[in-house]
């Protein structure tokens, strides 16, 4: 099998699913990680690896989904919920343009009442305020709801926000693209469809998106093969993601982790998903490494297990805090893990290009 | 492919062990996952898919220490509020409720008290394996042992001798830090020099005491210190065969005062645990120990070479007050499902690797269809 694989990627042709199947659960950890890290120095042949500064804005965690996988949501009236202000926010942005920060992640709940004339206020605003920060911001969960609320079709939605400054779409919210999955980890949140459908969307207008997953909960295997090739089939009819990003479902404070227990995700699960995604994903360019959730030791591995980004800096995230993993990581830091890895670090903007490189010290 | 790959991979072939020409070379290059591979490849030899751990606990029983080790954050100077040491019927306690959680070992290691005398120790030793035969009693490094001999101005024999009369049955092998002087009086210039703390393992040995070795890595050592250290305790090895695991030790950077140090990245982890085992061919077993390295990272290098996960330790102090983010207990049933899930057969071990139960991987996952 594994020769049968490798002739496959040596030619070129994409993995099957039982290809990938047979990878994810049977193959050597070090056979995958060869593999992934080969296609990887393929992809990316000057040994570069990248990251952007960036930070998150949770701008509300009124949410109506409730997923049963999440810390961060609240209900309206609860006493912690809140939605920032205006003010706020252009405050934390102007935070992160004194930190040389060039991407906004803005995310919030599944907002009950704001409409699209809130977000299109706002992102002018920035647009004006901030020009050098690409708005990079609203999953694809969001802008359905805001597409609803407003009595939009899903185009007419997106037409509007990327005039008023939206640039791109975070992956976010995919999950498992599997819909029995998600009405067991996330029944209100959109079918897998849907979220195909936004992105897609959102591609036919030109914008760039990230994809996601989310595993390590109730998925199959098989579900979580088909996730893959699901993102895949889409990129090829004519997709715009630029990045695949995977992390594991993190079950402190969470519905389901009571339920289930802790746990979660191993260390060498998280090396399998992060090599195999390289290696199914052949039309995706860059596969992040996630060290907001695995923290920077893992995330160092990741890079010789095909991942050839690192992400963002996070100057502020709240969404896996509130599962109590809380990883810090300072631009210098993250050069350092790249550098010491042997890669050479790049600072990049949201579509991937290279602003600055750091290479090693003489 | 590298050729210091190719001329491990050779030497290996051949039943030969590495020189320290080649292990040095392993540590500059970039191939994690070569070096993983004939790490792997040597650890199956010796112990096929088996990954040891065991169920102990940990007893800290004073901070309060003469020394000021540089890389250590858990010490106190005699006359700090935070300074403690433990009555001997809070270490009872302590033991009463390990072995009432299923423990088969106590690991007690201390700082260096300046007021507790050689008595004291005596007296634990004593009243823990009068109260608790059962369980396995692993305590002191090194340095303990050197300091009790000068505390109470007997030759280090004696005092191995009388502690293993009244109960201890191994140690536990910290306190060798890096065994170079250069690095030595850079981060622990108090402590016992690496001479020394080889010369009394080496009578700790001959008095049939088994311990364990450590190395505490990415701080301000070089590459080259590894190797040094490695190889004075494969000599060691060579002479006593008293030694049974090494542990590398991940340096925890928080609240030390060796400021510039970063502690090691995730690869030099692995690849650190992975050329101990390639080098190493007199030791039976190689441990990740999760407390410092985190468990992610454990886990992973159980496909680096790495035979054993350690134990279920509770209540560790002194990697959490350098900043260690792992929990500070595990479940056996958390270390089982960690080990299967890097396709290993967890088996629960004693003190002297003698496996007592043999957990096997759950039944394949039926859902092997696709489309």
């Amino acid at each position: 099998m594994l020769r049968r694989i490798e002739d496959k990627l040596a030619q070129g042709q994409s993995l099957a699913g039982e290809d990938a199947l047979w990878l994810l659960q049977r193959a050597d950890l070090l056979e995958l990680g060869r593999l992934a890290d080969a296609e990887r120095l393929r992809r990316h042949p000057a040994g570069e690896v990248s990251f952007v500064v960036d930070r998150n804005v949770n701008y509300s965690n009124v949410c109506t989904c409730k997923c049963r996988f999440c810390a961060f949501y609240r209900e309206e009236g609860a006493a912690d919920a809140y939605l920032l202000d205006e003010a706020t926010i252009f405050a934390k942005v102007q935070e992160l343009v004194d930190h040389g920060g060039t991407q906004l992640l803005m995310q919030g709940g599944i907002h009950p009442t704001l409409r699209i004339d809130w977000f299109e206020r706002l992102f002018r605003q920035l647009r004006q305020r901030f020009p050098t920060v690409q708005i990079h911001s609203l999953s694809p969960a969001e802008i359905v709801q805001i597409a609803r609320l407003s009595q939009l079709s899903l185009e007419d939605c997106l037409r509007r926000l990327r005039a008023a400054g939206l640039q791109s779409i975070p992956g976010g919210g995919a999950e498992v693209l599997d819909d029995a999955v998600r009405q067991a980890i996330s029944p209100n949140k959109i079918s897998w469809k849907l979220w195909a459908e936004v992105m897609a969307t959102a591609h036919r207008l030109g914008m760039q998106t990230t994809a996601t997953l989310m595993f390590g909960s109730l998925e199959t295997p098989h579900q979580l093969v088909q996730h893959l090739l699901r993102v895949r089939e889409m990129q090829r009819q004519g997709g715009g993601f630029t990045a695949f990003i995977s992390w594991s479902y993190q079950p402190n404070n969470t519905e389901l982790g009571a339920e289930l227990g802790a746990g979660g995700a191993t260390g060498t699960d998280y090396l399998r998903v992060v090599a195999l995604s390289r290696l199914v994903l052949d039309n995706i360019p860059n596969i992040q490494a996630s060290w907001v959730t695995q923290g920077a030791k893992m995330a160092q591995i990741a890079l010789r297990f095909g991942a050839n980004d690192l992400g963002g800096t996070m100057l502020e995230e709240n969404v896996v805090a509130a599962t109590g993993v809380s990883f810090r990581m300072s631009q210098a830091e993250l050069i350092e893990l790249a550098r010491d890895a042997g890669f050479i670090p790049v600072r990049r903007t949201t579509d991937y290009r290279v602003l600055e490189r750091y290479p090693a010290p003489l | 492919m590298s050729t210091v790959i190719e001329r491990v991979r050779a030497a290996l072939a051949a039943g030969e062990r590495i020189s320290d020409a080649d292990a040095l070379a392993l540590f500059e290059s970039d191939d994690l996952l070569a070096i993983g591979a004939l790490a792997a490849q040597v650890n199956r030899r010796k112990n096929g898919e088996r990954v040891f751990f065991n169920v102990n606990r940990h007893i800290n029983y004073t901070n309060i220490c003469v020394n000021q080790c540089r890389f250590c954050a858990f010490a106190r100077e005699a006359g700090d509020p935070t300074g403690y040491a433990y009555h001997l019927d809070q270490i009872l306690r302590k033991a009463a409720e390990a072995q009432a959680a299923g423990a088969t070992e106590l690991h007690l290691v201390g700082g260096l008290h300046p007021e507790l005398p050689f008595e004291f120790y005596l007296r634990m030793m004593a009243t823990l394996k009068a109260n608790f035969p059962q369980l396995s009693i692993k305590a002191f490094t090194a340095v303990e042992i050197d300091y009790f001999a000068r505390l109470a101005d007997l030759p280090v024999e004696q005092v191995i001798r009388e502690l293993k009369r009244l109960g201890l049955d191994s140690t536990p092998g910290g306190g060798a830090e890096i065994l170079g002087e250069t690095v030595r009086r850079q981060i622990c210039p108090e402590k016992i020099s690496g001479e020394r703390w080889l010369e009394v393992t080496e009578k700790l040995h001959q008095a049939g005491l088994k311990s364990n070795a450590t190395m505490l890595f990415g701080h301000v050592e070089g590459y080259a210190d590894r190797v040094d250290h490695l190889a004075r305790l494969r000599a060691l090895q060579d002479r006593t065969g008293g030694f049974q695991a090494f542990i590398p030790l991940a340096f925890q950077p928080d609240n030390t005062r060796i400021p510039e140090a970063r502690g090691p990245g995730g690869i030099d982890c692995l690849k650190t645990l992975a050329i101990s085992r390639i080098y190493l061919d007199n030791f039976d077993h190689i441990k990740a120990y999760w407390i410092m390295l985190g468990l992610k990272v454990a886990q992973v290098a159980l496909a680096f070479g790495v035979n054993d996960l350690d134990g279920t330790v509770v209540e560790e102090k002194i990697g959490h007050d350098a900043g260690a983010d792992s929990p500070q207990a595990l479940s056996k049933d958390e270390i089982i499902r960690q080990i299967q899930a890097a396709g290993k057969i967890a088996v629960e071990r004693d003190t002297h690797y003698q496996p007592l139960r043999v957990y096997p991987a759950p039944a394949e996952n039926a859902d092997a269809q696709t489309d």
